[in-house]
């Protein structure tokens, strides 16, 4: 192992770079990557196996690496699992091994490995039946993975996302990749190359020639001529996924330790030159450090200027091969080639090899050069949905037929042989569908041997050996997609790039299949591990989730309100300093004995008008409005056609023609889809018309005995007495020149009043009105006070006191669904047997003794049997400072039929006694609401 | 993520959208007589087509609801047509 002067075409050989490894200090070159440093500085061992904690080193040179994963260091920032392949060397980093401690080289675990008979296929899924898994879990927990995360909060790793478009997109910057591209964009397409080096090239570099022009020279023409064209070329870019409708997934990475940029890019087609990589040779050890693909000790060479061995054996399986080695060859190393179908070959050597022995042979080497053929990577291609054909010439799986708009080039395509390859790229370049050449090289099939002797690696990364293989298909595992969960083969972060090719071969030799009747998994995106950051990017906190603000927030602000989330909104949930429980149960106790006034101003608004809106509020509503007097307000529930409770609120009758629904604040949106969708499909949308104005108006609520004497000195201009406004009625007006609304309605129980006006306007008359009620001994109060109220008055939270089972008669409205002749939304569903049934869950009250706490809000009611069953649950509960003791509702079945009984109630292995009574504890007879 | 026109605001990504069900499903009529197992058919039982499928969608940011046709395989859309009668 060592660099040669002055070679390598990916470095700058006069910027030298400082690095540690497990605590070992190293120098570098600029262009270097950490696999290329450390295979530089002769370092051999760069990780343990998962399970195993056997020695590894690099296999390969690129995104197929299974074994070279690091947790590295930059500038106090640590990222785990870094590929020491693609991750490119920044001057002081700290690399560790992973799995590894107090080293790769001296790991201590590595006595694991002579346990590996217990470790077999399938071992978590047998512990799960016998002895028990849970005593394996917590050491297997410890010992197993790849890396660890740090607990530190990145605050700057976020990504930038960005959208794009394209005609033709590129994926893969080697040379059949920039031929397409430069003739794509010669041609007069919009076109974007992305490849994931920083060097753009590919394996190029491991040619003499191009064009007969050097492969630096032929690399900088093509990308000259690309940017001349318009083209646009992105290099440390990795096109990850292909998603529905042409969307291409692509990750941009910048320097080490900040977050890749995502970008969406939409293209007309998609070209894919993504090439492909090597496969291992399955054989005894053939894990060991220093058993290295041979594609990639040739692309060490061409890149990074290092060779990898002075003696080395060389397994090979196709021609493709002669060419590297002859390169290899050329630059010093002495290469024996072994034929890679004698049996019983096994790798010499611990921490890492010392050659290859056969049954009567033994050949000495500092490395083992091996090539079971190529594989071309054709995982978008399946991400796009394009099928795969077995060729049996290649021995790999090939793109089949045509997709509309994609199409593969290249190695990707099978074509193997440069020549092939640029006329092929160049051709699809322009548009045109080629057929894919006969290939000039020969395959010898090279594939495990089930049955044979030894520890064979078959999936580096998770240490699968074909020995696990043979127990799953022994145990009828035999399916690709069972062997891969039993096993776990593919599963690790590689997501058996160099694995899953052996493995489906040697199951196909196993069933006595061959390997297109075995088949592939499914290949998923991200084709390598992308950070969750990226996909998130921005899109946090408000940015993803934004908050409703109120017109009134300074006001509240002002008040020392406690401002929570209500439903999308930011809302005082309490005022005052201190802890909320006091505030809450103050303000609840002062809006009974005098008024609390409440911003309820994102109370749903929703106007529907027209001809037939009359019948279609009927149509919409479980409870009959067409017999809604103008200036009359009724309550009622809005059904889905599974005739479960939806939502509820008032509607108001505006004019003959003309409703208005006050739906639940968090259920604005909701409903105003429900109402659109029933206007467009099903009724004519030119005699119903629905507008949304929640945010056009703002509602100040002022309820409790003292609410009309508060009123009556704003100087409203109406008379509220009882006869001229009563219950369930509403009255126009216009105060300080500007239109108000008020209606007589009540979410207290306690005579109150909404006053709705322009919502520019709700500073003023929130100023008035807190203003006015001070002499009251009034003030504002928050929703938590309001549900407390709620909850005395039996008045219930659609979504709390609901589910998604409950029907209106199960909260005691049951007379619509006798008695209402017209057809509505969700009718028929309340005369099912299910909606018959006297078993339901029904709204109750529950009592407790004096005395005691309150329920937990979700205890449940339980039969009192030995073996409890639930029989519902505890959905409001409430300390009710007026009436000096806890109240609740719950669901609970047949509750209607129960009053008076005492019921059972569980919560955290505790028994608590309640009995069923009326949901509504505060004033039954209704004298304070029609006050 | 999928891109879907809406017949008035043209293409726009799929997020915008709602899906209202499949196309072409009659309300029985309610106030008659409807038997048990013909309200489970309209409430529950879907074509749920594998290819050429007919649904109703809704673009959420103009409220319009439109018929699109789509592959339920390829995901291609196939076409939109508005549910407005022409009087």
């Amino acid at each position: 192992m060592k660099r040669l002067k002055n070679t390598g075409a990916a470095l700058d050989h006069g910027t030298r770079l400082s690095f540690t490894f497990d605590g070992k200090r190293y120098w570098g070159t600029k262009g270097d990557t950490l696999a290329s440093a450390l295979l530089a500085n002769g370092v051999r061992v760069m990780g343990r196996s998962f399970k195993y904690h056997r020695p590894r080193g690099v296999w390969g040179a690129w995104v197929d690496e299974p074994n070279a994963i690091l947790s590295v260091t930059l500038n106090g920032r640590e990222l785990p699992n870094c590929l020491a392949t693609t991750t490119y060397l920044e001057h002081g980093m700290e690399a560790r091994a992973v799995n590894a401690w107090p080293s790769a080289n001296r790991d201590i675990k590595g006595v694991l490995d002579w346990g590996n008979r217990f470790l077999g296929a399938g071992f978590y899924y047998k512990t799960f039946i016998w002895p028990d898994w849970h005593l394996f879990e917590p050491s297997i927990r410890k010992m197993a993975g790849l890396g660890a995360v740090t607990l530190d909060h990145l605050d700057d790793y976020v990504s930038d996302q960005t959208h794009d478009h394209c005609d033709t997109l590129v994926v893969g910057g080697g040379p059949a990749g920039l031929a397409a591209a430069r003739t794509a964009a010669e041609s007069g397409q919009n076109v974007m190359l992305v490849d994931d080096q920083q060097l753009i090239g590919g394996s190029a570099y491991q040619l003499d020639k191009i064009d007969s022009q050097p492969p630096t020279t032929w690399v900088q023409t093509q990308k000259t001529a690309i940017l001349t064209a318009g083209g646009r070329i992105l290099t440390q870019t990795t096109a990850y996924g292909v998603y529905d409708h042409n969307l291409v997934a692509m990750v941009e990475q910048g320097p080490f330790g900040t977050a890749p940029r995502l970008w969406r890019m939409r293209t007309d087609r998609t070209i894919l030159a993504t090439g492909a990589i090597d496969r291992p040779v399955t054989f005894t050890n053939n894990d060991k450090p220093g058993v290295i693909s041979l594609f990639a000790a040739a692309e060490y060479l061409a890149r990074y200027g290092i060779l990898p061995g002075k003696t080395a054996v060389a397994l090979a399986n196709s021609t493709l091969a002669d060419p590297a080695l002859k390169t290899l060859e050329d630059h010093g190393t002495k290469i024996t080639r072994v034929d890679p179908t004698t049996p019983n070959l096994k790798s010499r050597g611990w921490k890492a090899t010392t050659g290859l022995a056969t049954n009567d042979r033994h050949y000495p080497g500092d490395t083992v050069l091996a090539s079971a053929g190529l594989t071309p990577l054709i995982h978008l291609w399946r991400h796009a949905g394009g099928k795969l054909t077995w060729d049996e010439p290649r021995q790999a799986f090939l793109p089949d037929g045509n997709l509309d708009r994609m199409q593969a080039v290249g190695a990707a395509n099978g074509t193997f042989d440069i020549d092939d390859a640029l006329t092929e790229a160049r051709a699809v370049g322009q548009g045109a569908r080629p057929e894919r050449a006969d290939t000039r090289h020969t395959v010898t099939p090279l594939w495990p041997t089930p049955g044979t002797k030894g520890r064979q690696w078959i999936d580096f990364q998770h240490d699968v050996t074909l020995k696990d293989i043979e127990v799953a298909a022994r145990e009828n595992y035999t399916s690709v997609e069972h062997l891969k969960r039993y096993t776990t083969l593919g599963m690790a972060s590689d997501q058996g790039k160099t694995s899953n090719m052996a493995g489906l071969a040697a199951m196909a030799t196993l069933k006595g299949a061959t390997i297109p009747e075995v088949g592939t998994t499914t290949f998923r995106p991200p084709f390598v591990p992308i950070p969750l950051a990226t996909y998130h990017g921005q899109a946090s906190a408000q940015l993803y989730h934004p908050i409703k603000r109120l017109k009134l927030e300074q006001q509240h602000r002002d008040a020392g309100a406690g401002l929570c989330e209500y439903g999308g909104w930011l809302r005082p949930g309490w005022y005052g300093p201190g802890p909320a429980y006091p505030n809450i149960q103050r303000e609840a106790l002062m809006a009974r004995e005098t008024a609390g006034i409440l911003d309820g101003s994102p109370l749903g608004k929703i106007e529907v008008m027209g001809p037939d809106a009359e019948a279609f509020v009927n149509f919409m509503f479980y409870n009959t409005m067409k017999t809604l007097k103008v200036g009359h307000i009724r309550y009622g529930f809005l059904l889905t056609e599974g005739g479960i409770v939806y939502d509820d609120g008032v509607v108001s009758r505006l004019a003959m023609d003309h409703f208005l629904i006050s739906c639940s604040s968090s259920h604005v949106d909701g409903v105003r889809g429900l109402l659109e969708t029933w206007r467009q499909d099903g009724n004519d949308p030119d005699r119903i018309f629905i507008h949304d104005l929640t945010l056009q108006w703002a509602t100040v609520t002022v309820t409790g005995p003292r609410a009309r004497d508060i009123l009556e000195t704003l100087d409203l201009g109406c008379d509220l007495s009882p006869e001229a406004l009563p219950f369930m009625r509403f009255t126009t007006t216009r105060w300080q020149d500007r239109p108000m609304r008020i209606a007589r309605v009540s979410f207290s129980g306690d005579l109150s009043f909404e006053m709705s006006v322009p919502t520019g306007h709700a500073p003023a008359l929130w100023d008035a009105t807190t203003a006015a009620a001070e002499p009251f001994n009034a003030a504002p109060m928050g929703i938590e006070a309001m549900s407390i109220l709620r909850a005395e008055k039996g008045y219930i939270m659609v979504g709390k006191d609901t589910d998604g089972e409950t029907m209106p008669h199960d909260l005691g409205f049951g007379a619509p669904r006798l008695k209402k002749t017209a057809a509505f939304v969700g009718d028929r569903s309340l005369h099912t047997e299910n909606g018959n049934d006297p078993s339901r869950k029904q709204l109750v009250g529950l009592a407790i003794p004096n005395g005691e706490a309150r329920l937990a809000t979700g205890a449940h009611i339980v039969t009192d049997d030995k073996t409890p069953r639930s029989l519902g649950y505890v959905t409001s509960s409430y300390t009710s400072p007026g009436l000096g003791h806890g109240i609740a509702l719950g669901l609970v079945e047949g509750g209607h039929a129960r009053m008076g009984d005492e019921v059972a109630i569980w919560h955290d292995e505790t028994l608590r006694r309640a009995t069923i009574v009326a949901p509504c504890v505060f004033d039954p007879e209704g004298e304070r609401l029609h006050a | 993520m999928q891109r879907f026109p809406c017949p008035f605001c043209g293409l726009r990504d799929e997020r915008e959208f709602h899906l209202a069900g499949e196309a072409g499903k009659t309300r029985p009529d309610t106030t008659g007589e409807i038997i048990d197992t013909d309200w489970a058919t309209y409430l529950h039982m879907h074509r749920n087509e594998k290819g050429r499928t007919r649904e109703v969608w809704m673009h959420t940011t103009c409220a319009e609801l439109f018929i699109m046709e789509r592959d339920s395989v390829t995901m291609d859309v196939l076409g939109t047509e508005t549910l407005r009668v022409e009087r």
